[in-house]
């Protein structure tokens, strides 16, 4: 799973209200090349929760220098546009477990692949 | 007949393959769209002619959409037409000169094809064909292996096999600018493909729906029922980037039986990532989650350009989702475990539609196009029968027959508003939608025409089998 994806994922348990963003419990992270593209960067951005993806990279140990505040003219700083694509598409949790912050429920990562699956009783 | 005029109002000729005849016209309308052109087709347009004559686009958008198209073979600048072979040298006498002269320079290399739709000419005729046209003015040399021009003269013989006309019904000549995608159709043929499943999408098909949706590079694209993910092979091969979710564990880790003939299981990397790397285009991978479309995961913002998908109608696939009608009494105990495997329901065809375009409304961006299929009883098919939603333009609607009762629909919707409150509910409240609301009602009017025909060996179709979810 890429950061990228959790950020545009939240928690669909019944019920919860503040379900976004998932919390990442990650036992193994893999940081895979990906080639560099400003333009599709450039276009995610304004789609993006800037500090979930923040928080997530920093969970995960990949923050680097991402700064915590989007910078203004981002699309003319490759620099940073380079950043971001890394934090978005270059860093996936392999193994571990999405969490809703409000539940509590888990939802297993395996082989690089959220489950997103409810049980019966949840949905 | 021609008209005298610049190279701003050339016309152009574009060949069309003669298959998949309901899917052309939106694929070329489509792509022209995407270059923010309109389709002005000449006066006499047939949308069944393999032969169209476009106006008010240029030499740029022609190569634009046949970089795309796989339901045009080839485009020309034309130069003339005619009904005879007179006509024909009218019109080309008539034609710009200032328009030829830069193809017919002294130290240019050309060659002339022939080409007649509907009848096979010896290739003396051919000759002769070529030979008949020395009233145009061609000063350079001509070059069969390496030709820097190619010019075609095309005859229609009309559509009908049995009934081939001595005479062409009409004759076309241009310059031969581009040729389209048909080649994707054997590239990316499913036969070769890493991962495939039962109803994996065929390779023409994948590529006209990513046409249809208007996927462009640096798209993002998602399948809420992805399978094996064919129509994201064809999105990628566009330049988007692709993700998608399936109800089906197996299908999303690439576990299972295989569906190839020699192979009972599925080998390790089956996969929709591998599928991608096969292609070179593993660079367009975002992510694919095992998930319910009826209950979305995706926070709710215009997210996707394209939503473009081939649900399971329970007809090849077995329609699920979660969920149980039984009261449910068992404590969650707090423990998820990756080997639950959650109950599923059955998932009514209306409640996909009325699920799907729901989704669409509030995850496609503004012009963002939804693209799915619909199964047909054809007995039963009105226009009112296809769902619609405030917030979604319908587009397109294409027939692709199956058999002389059942058919499927490629429905293209457009977003064209942001949902509000009072949107919330796709329209489906009304009668017609009944036809999809009884959905084991549906699969068996689909069944019946076998069914009459084994109808003594079984009267209930079972179609509800364990294979595997995909599309």
């Amino acid at each position: 799973m890429k950061l990228l994806t959790h950020n545009m994922l939240t928690s669909h348990v019944k019920g919860v209200t503040k379900g976004y963003p998932l919390l990442i419990k990650a036992i193994e992270v893999k940081v895979n090349e990906v080639e560099f593209n400003p333009t599709f960067v450039s276009r995610m951005i304004p789609k993006l929760e800037w500090s979930a993806l923040v928080q997530a990279a920093e969970e995960l140990g990949h923050r680097q220098d991402l700064p915590s505040e989007l910078v203004a003219d981002y699309e003319n700083n490759e620099d940073f546009l380079k950043k971001v694509h890394r934090a978005m598409l270059e860093v996936e949790v392999i193994e571990g477990c999405l969490q809703c912050p409000e539940s509590g429920r888990e939802f297993p990562i395996s082989k690089g692949i959220p489950n997103m699956l409810l049980n019966e009783e949840e949905v | 007949m021609a008209a005298q005029c610049g190279r701003s109002c050339l016309r152009y000729l574009l060949h069309l393959a003669q298959d998949n005849l309901d899917f052309r016209l939106p694929e070329i309308k489509s792509l022209l769209a995407l270059r923010g052109k309109p389709f002005s087709p000449e006066e006499n347009f047939k949308e069944k002619s393999p032969f169209w004559i476009l106006n008010g686009i240029c030499e740029d958008d022609v190569r634009g959409f046949m970089a795309r198209s796989v339901c045009a073979k080839s485009a020309f600048e034309l130069w003339g037409h005619g009904q005879t072979q007179s006509d024909l040298k009218t019109s080309l006498m008539n034609y710009a000169l200032e328009n030829m002269t830069q193809y017919m320079q002294k130290d240019s290399t050309y060659r002339i094809n022939v080409y007649t739709f509907n009848k096979t000419l010896e290739f003396a005729e051919r000759i002769k064909r070529i030979d008949a046209l020395e009233y145009i003015p061609f000063e350079g040399t001509v070059s069969l292996k390496s030709p820097q021009h190619v010019f075609c003269l095309l005859e229609d013989y009309g559509t009908d096999p049995n009934d081939i006309p001595e005479n062409p019904y009409y004759i076309y000549f241009g310059r031969w600018i581009a040729d389209g995608q048909r080649e994707l159709i054997r590239s990316h043929s499913v036969k070769n493909r890493h991962f495939i499943g039962n109803t994996s999408m065929d390779a023409g098909l994948s590529f006209i729906m990513a046409n249809h949706a208007k996927v462009k590079e640096n798209d993002l694209v998602y399948d809420p029922f992805v399978g094996t993910g064919s129509l994201l092979v064809a999105c990628s091969h566009f330049g988007a980037y692709v993700c998608g979710i399936d109800i089906d564990y197996n299908i999303i880790h690439g576990k299972g039986r295989s569906s190839r003939k020699n192979q009972k299981w599925r080998g390790p990397d089956e996969n929709i990532r591998a599928n991608l790397r096969q292609y070179d285009k593993e660079k367009m991978y975002v992510d694919v989650m095992v998930s319910d479309a009826s209950k979305s995961v995706w926070r709710k913002n215009p997210l996707f350009d394209a939503i473009i998908t081939d649900p399971p109608y329970g007809i090849r696939e077995s329609t699920r989702r979660t969920g149980s009608h039984k009261e449910i009494t068992k404590p969650a105990d707090g423990i998820y475990v990756e080997s639950h495997v959650a109950v599923s329901q059955v998932y009514y065809l209306s409640d996909i539609f009325t699920d799907l375009l729901n989704f669409s409304a509030h995850h496609l961006v503004m012009g963002g196009r939804l693209v799915y299929w619909l199964p047909v009883y054809r007995p039963e098919y009105c226009e009112a029968a296809i769902p619609l939603h405030p917030c979604l333009q319908l587009i397109s609607n294409c027939e692709q027959t199956l058999s002389s009762h059942t058919s499927r629909r490629l429905i293209t919707m457009e977003k064209i508003k942001e949902p509000e409150e009072c949107d919330s509910l796709a329209q489906m409240a009304e009668p017609h939608v009944s036809l999809y609301q009884g959905h084991n009602a549906f699969r068996e009017k689909y069944f019946s025409g076998q069914n009459k025909r084994g109808a003594k060996e079984d009267n209930k179709p079972q179609v509800n089998g364990e294979e595997a979810n995909d599309s």
